[in-house]
């Protein structure tokens, strides 16, 4: 076992770790430890932009993108956190120019926007109550935006000498008394045990799209920050908020972004109707993510649907009618996903897409500075942050718009580094437990010696698909109840798994397993969040409980982990300017 | 269908040198991505076959390898873009040190990408705005800035095998993305960094790289004209 001390690590390379890491003031040491090379994390797949009211195409404010963000969420998101996210996205993406990002630009030179799902303006903006119409607030870059955003922090942070370590796998959460002393981890490459002794410890571990069997989330995408914080006594906020985006690639789950929508693509069924003109007249194909994917799903169980050849259905995203420069230009990557994946030439046919498992709204509590909370007093964890996809601000409530995360991922990973910045200067390293490895070290010798008969592959095929059919687009009492007792039986199944690979060098097989784990502790939340929140809103719909509840649903989720069943706890919502009303598009 | 594939295997605990072993797979149809069938073999067979891996359409560039002899993506080839009616024989990306089974040592890859400075220097106080770009400039850089690190393109490369302080294609390229950037500030220092024996001018312009690259970047063109850059300079 090798002990290293440092004033900071952060745990994740993707947009919020990278940001967070360019905070840390020259005189303080910092590691980023990542599993996967940095530029290899799954911030580079997103595509279509990052929201910000630069006005730059047309008329915007920040208070419009700050309502559509609120609406979107279905008024669960903290509106402290919002007002201070669509403020700040003005400078947050200047400074992302000024660091080299390369942008699409303007015929004046200046950072191309675009429509997106959700994002709107008055139509007459000097009349904030007339109807709302699809405004140009994503940034972008072709449709690559994520990639060169992602390549862009990671350039600067080389220029700033930040030190990495990649291929490290994080493993567990040090706790000292009720602070946070640093992280345990593996080293990849050679299966060692490293203790990462640290003041402050940042979580940017993203989301959990493995969870479920379709989804555009990397292989990477196993929950691993969610599964440290709840297997230490901490909670996990709203993480019933699933979002399902609407046009994954048939069958693969591969992203084809919103702005394929944003750009002028219509959704069809199987008899060549518009259907979202029924679902959102105004906005129509760009309504939000979670609608649209109830539509996509109602279409086909009202058997509007294509059937595809492996038995699953789907419906059309026809972009064949656009320019071929809009094409070639503006959506080039996912134009040729289509084509390279299904043999689809878009430029003719129609794409079949189906909803695929997105993004987590839930996540790790934390305050507007990315310290993370313990209970619904909102009291802090000393020592830990976390940021990005992993936490829950919550700034996405119960539906997360287009563009929002990356813009997430920058604002909060930089108060979240400011804010570690402030912390090291005056805090003292918690004591270091001598037992800090010891839950990591029997976990992975149970591993390498188990002669169970289960397998991590099927295993993880199971977990997913019962996910799938049970916690997916629409839910129920039923449903979700057998998954409760699905969730304990592949829980103690896992107990059983063995693994071939018993070598120390490069051991995927043993990281795999100990993902799966992550996938099986971060699904219970999920599981238990979704059969107490007893209404529908935004991303989570229950066909028993078809209406918003504001009465008594209009807070947060706080789930423990216990012996037993999960204990449940709630939060108030933050609600400054806009009082919550029914939410049409 | 059964597909079967060849896949060279090395684990340096076990093994002295590299050889090759044979596994039947089932295919579901001829869009299945090597991916798929890798992780079948992994997830069924041999839990100890290793290799990278994270997003699986080809942005990430981790899944670098050598499939019927061309250097290429596991999660963006399909099956109907080999013959596989005959094995389908997988290696580990050529020239560089093999860790085990199909993954290398990219650290020296990474460290000529280090080298070219990878990053914008502009040393002028910005603007409160974004920094002014015309659209064909942004668009010079587009290509450049596509290059997702996979190392498909070094790899391939004659001059990289029989050289091996040669900086390669991939870090061209990336001098290229700064050095053609309108805002940026350093080209001298990075088009020093690649003027040198070791540099720019091993490109022989054998266009391995260009036909190695998943990301359809023409490497060989960008490399010309950081070339003609050079040339300029000097007189």
């Amino acid at each position: 076992m090798i002990k290293h001390q440092y004033d900071v690590v952060i745990i994740g390379a993707g947009g919020a770790g990278l940001r967070a890491a360019l905070e840390i003031p020259e005189g303080f040491s910092c590691a980023v430890l990542s599993k996967v090379f940095p530029t290899r994390s799954h911030t580079g797949a997103a595509q279509g932009g990052i929201g910000a009211a630069l006005g730059n195409e047309e008329e915007d404010s920040w208070e419009w993108h700050m309502f559509d963000t609120v609406k979107g969420s279905d008024y669960l998101g903290d509106q402290e956190a919002t007002e201070i996210m669509a403020k700040d996205a003005i400078r947050a993406i200047i400074e992302l120019e000024h660091m080299g990002m390369p942008f699409s630009r303007t015929p004046e030179g200046k950072i191309a926007q675009r429509r997106f799902g959700g994002h709107t303006r008055p139509e007459k903006p000097d009349d904030p109550d007339s109807k709302r119409v699809a405004v140009r607030r994503s940034c972008y870059s072709a449709d690559r935006t994520g990639h060169v955003m992602l390549h862009t922090l990671y350039e600067n942070c080389i220029k700033q000498k930040v030190h990495f370590f990649s291929e490290f796998f994080v493993t567990d959460l040090i706790m000292s008394g009720k602070s946070c002393a640093g992280v345990v981890a593996m080293d990849v490459a050679t299966s060692e045990v490293h203790v990462f002794h640290a003041k402050a410890v940042m979580l940017a571990t993203g989301g959990y799209g493995r969870v479920f069997r379709i989804t555009s989330n990397a292989h990477v995408g196993t929950g691993d920050g969610f599964s440290f914080v709840y297997n230490n006594g901490l909670p996990l906020q709203d993480m019933e908020f699933v979002q399902f985006h609407p046009t994954g690639l048939w069958k693969l789950g591969i992203l084809i972004s919103e702005a394929a929508r944003g750009e002028g693509g219509i959704l069809l069924n199987n008899k060549g109707e518009r259907f979202m003109e029924r679902y959102a007249p105004t906005v129509k194909d760009l309504a939000p993510r979670d609608m649209v994917s109830r539509a996509i799903i109602t279409e086909i169980r009202e058997g509007r649907g294509f059937k595809g050849s492996d038995g699953t259905f789907y419906v059309h995203l026809d972009v064949s009618h656009l320019p071929k420069e809009v094409l070639n230009d503006k959506l080039p990557e996912i134009t040729g996903f289509a084509r390279t994946y299904l043999g689809v030439e878009p430029t003719r046919e129609p794409i079949p897409v189906q909803p695929t498992a997105h993004y987590a709204m839930g996540g790790i509590p934390t305050t507007v500075d990315a310290e993370v909370t313990r209970d619904k007093k909102n009291t802090k964890v000393p020592g830990l942050y976390a940021a990005g996809e992993a936490a829950c601000v919550s700034v996405h409530g119960a539906n997360r718009l287009g563009t929002n995360s990356l813009l997430d991922l920058i604002v909060f990973g930089r108060r979240g580094g400011k804010a570690i910045a402030k912390f090291i200067k005056g805090a003292e390293f918690a004591l270091l437990p001598e037992d800090a490895a010891d839950r990591t070290l029997e976990r992975i010798d149970h591993l390498m010696n188990s002669k169970g008969k289960e397998k991590v592959g099927p295993l993880r095929t199971e977990l997913q698909e019962r996910m799938m059919e049970k916690v997916g687009v629409f839910r129920n009492k039923k449903d979700l109840t057998e998954m409760t007792s699905e969730i304990k039986s592949l829980r103690e199944r896992y107990r059983e798994v063995s693994i071939d690979d018993k070598g120390k060098i490069f051991n995927t097989d043993l990281v795999e397993a100990i993902e799966l784990g992550n996938l099986i502790d971060t699904a219970e939340p999920i599981i238990y969040g979704a059969l107490v929140r007893e209404e529908s809103r935004g991303a989570h719909s229950r066909e028993d409980f078809p209406k918003r509840d504001d009465k008594k649903w209009l807070k947060h989720t706080l789930v423990y982990k216990t012996d037993g069943k999960p204990k449940v706890d709630y939060k108030p919502v933050s609600i400054t300017r806009f009082q919550p009303k029914e939410r049409k598009y | 269908m059964k597909v079967t594939l060849r896949i060279q295997r090395y684990n340096p605990e076990r093994d002295s040198e590299p050889y090759y072993q044979e596994f039947i797979v089932e295919a579901g149809d001829e869009k299945e991505r090597i991916l798929d069938l890798l992780h079948q073999v992994k997830w069924k067979f041999d839990g100890t076959l290793t290799f990278r891996r994270s997003c699986a359409h080809g942005v990430c560039g981790s899944d670098g390898i050598r499939i019927n002899g061309r250097n290429r993506l596991a999660c963006s080839t399909l099956l109907r873009d080999v013959n596989y009616r005959k094995p389908i024989v997988i290696e580990p990306l050529p020239s560089i040190p093999i860790i085990k089974d199909l993954i290398v040592d990219m650290s020296d890859f990474y460290r000529k990408y280090e080298a070219v400075k990878p990053y914008m220097v502009n040393n002028s106080p910005p603007p409160e705005h974004e920094r002014y770009q015309s659209n064909d400039d942004a668009e010079k850089l587009f290509e450049s800035a596509k290059c997702i690190l996979c190392a498909c393109c070094t790899t391939s490369c004659p001059s990289s095998w029989s050289d091996d302080n040669y900086i390669g294609p991939a870090a061209l390229l990336k001098a290229y993305r700064f050095v053609f950037d309108t805002r940026d500030e350093a080209a001298d220092e990075r088009l020093d960094a690649v003027d040198t024996p070791d540099g720019i001018w091993r490109c022989h312009t054998i266009f391995n790289c260009v036909e190695a690259c998943p990301k359809e970047i023409n490497l060989t063109w960008h490399i010309s004209q950081l070339k003609k850059r050079l040339t300029e300079r000097e007189m």
